[in-house]
């Protein structure tokens, strides 16, 4: 039982386009889109966003995102309108990167708040950090070189994430002076890791090695390309 | 003079009289600064809203407010379907379940419609959106209160009229006209327009 993404825009091509995009991240989350006006026009559309609320939610609860003005406005009133409107909650949050996010985080079992929350963080700046960043106990270490094509481009940092997702280890991407966070896929794509690139990935906490482990068996398995 | 779920009923016909009146009016208004069409969205709500009120009256004034809600925000659509929605829902909160409703009982209504347009919109007054008229207003209905409905309505008329002229020297800081910035003074608003508008029916059904 995961959390259900609905995603309110204007118009229903992008909100299909968005969808597009966040499934293919998570593929066992449901993502909905609630686009445009019933008669193709521009617009949102009160009702269809409710029955996409509806059916996004599997029990998990629901988050929606929304493109501009008086998209906001229609998803809280659907929310408000439901039976229980704590079962699902608006996030602020900028469109394609927040439903990313929000579906990465959906897929790696993160409930309602948490994929509300990696939603509207997904709005800051990348969490890349340049130089020597201070680590707190001795971490686990581990070199690898991409050998896929893409590098670590938008599917395989999402698998990265989702193969440690739950895990009690900080794990930090290292490429050159650029530093990420493990579980942040934004952050991972911002480190622009190619192929034939070399990695540096360490782990701290008490489920570190295991991190480490699942981080080489999909890099050896060239990120399932 | 009593304010029954029928009163309450004849009290929307009239608005959606005034908005079909003046549709070409509010969708000129919003036409250089909006997307040309207040007028029409509001009147696909409102001739909904009359349409349903034909089929079947609610027995309460606020079972009334509450079926104009749900229809608006359903027909109407853009910004206005959501916010004059949360208004009539607000407002039909308030009233409960009383079967007649008495000048407090309306000025309660008009603030916390108000409150509800508030809380959605995330405007303020000053902003050159609706509230700009439905704030004045309400708070000229508690001013009047003891000059009973009609009189209390009439009041929240004449001041939803001077607030929405107080838009047209305004910025735009909501909606679709505020990516005009400077460009959106000397317009008055569109939203404001139809808030007056609905009060002045209102006022003058009830005489």
């Amino acid at each position: 039982m995961r959390v259900g993404l609905v995603v309110v825009s204007h118009s229903a091509r992008l909100a299909e386009g968005v969808v597009e995009l966040a499934a293919q991240m998570a593929p066992d989350v449901t993502v909905l889109a609630a686009g445009g006006l019933p008669d193709g026009g521009v617009g949102t559309d009160y009702d269809s966003v409710v029955a996409a609320v509806q059916r996004a939610d599997s029990g998990a609860g629901v988050v929606l995102l929304y493109d501009l003005g008086s998209a906001q406005m229609t998803a809280e009133l659907a929310v408000e309108s439901l039976a229980d409107p704590g079962s699902a909650v608006v996030v602020d949050a900028p469109l394609v990167e927040g439903a990313v996010a929000a579906s990465v985080a959906a897929q790696g079992g993160a409930d309602r708040a948490a994929v509300a929350e990696a939603a509207a963080s997904a709005g800051a700046p990348p969490a890349v950090e340049t130089g020597l960043a201070p680590e707190a106990g001795a971490p686990q270490t581990t070199r690898l070189t991409l050998h896929n094509e893409v590098g670590l481009h938008a599917r395989p940092a999402a698998l990265l994430v989702r193969s440690i997702a739950g895990l009690d280890a900080d794990v930090r991407i290292r490429l050159g002076d650029d530093e990420a966070d493990g579980h942040s896929v934004l952050a991972l794509m911002s480190l622009s890791a190619r192929k034939d690139d070399t990695i540096d990935v360490s782990a701290t906490g008490p489920q570190a090695g295991e991190a480490i482990r699942r981080i080489e068996a999909l890099a050896e398995r060239n990120f399932d390309e | 003079m009593g304010c029954d779920a029928a009163a309450v009923a004849a009290l929307l016909r009239a608005g959606a009289a005034t908005i079909a009146e003046h549709r070409v009016e509010l969708t000129d208004l919003d036409r250089p600064i909006g997307d040309s069409d207040h007028g029409e969205n509001l009147n696909r709500g409102f001739t909904a809203v009359v349409s349903t009120l034909d089929t079947a009256v609610p027995e309460t004034p606020g079972g009334v407010l509450k079926l104009a809600a749900t229809t608006l925000i359903s027909k109407v659509g853009g910004a206005a379907g959501p916010l004059y929605g949360t208004a009539f829902l607000r407002a039909a909160t308030t009233l409960g379940d009383k079967s007649e409703l008495d000048a407090a009982s309306v000025v309660a209504a008009l603030q916390a419609a108000l409150a509800g347009v508030v809380a959605r919109g995330k405007a303020d007054v000053g902003d050159a959106t609706m509230v700009d008229a439905l704030s004045p207003a309400a708070a000229a209905a508690e001013a009047s209160e003891n000059n009973g409905i009609a009189g209390l309505l009439a009041a929240a008329a004449d001041a939803a009229d001077q607030g929405a002229q107080s838009t047209v020297p305004l910025v735009a800081r909501k909606g679709r006209a505020s990516y005009l910035g400077e460009r959106s003074v000397g317009h008055l608003d569109p939203g404001a327009r139809s808030t007056a508008l609905l009060l002045r029916a209102f006022a003058e059904a009830v005489r």
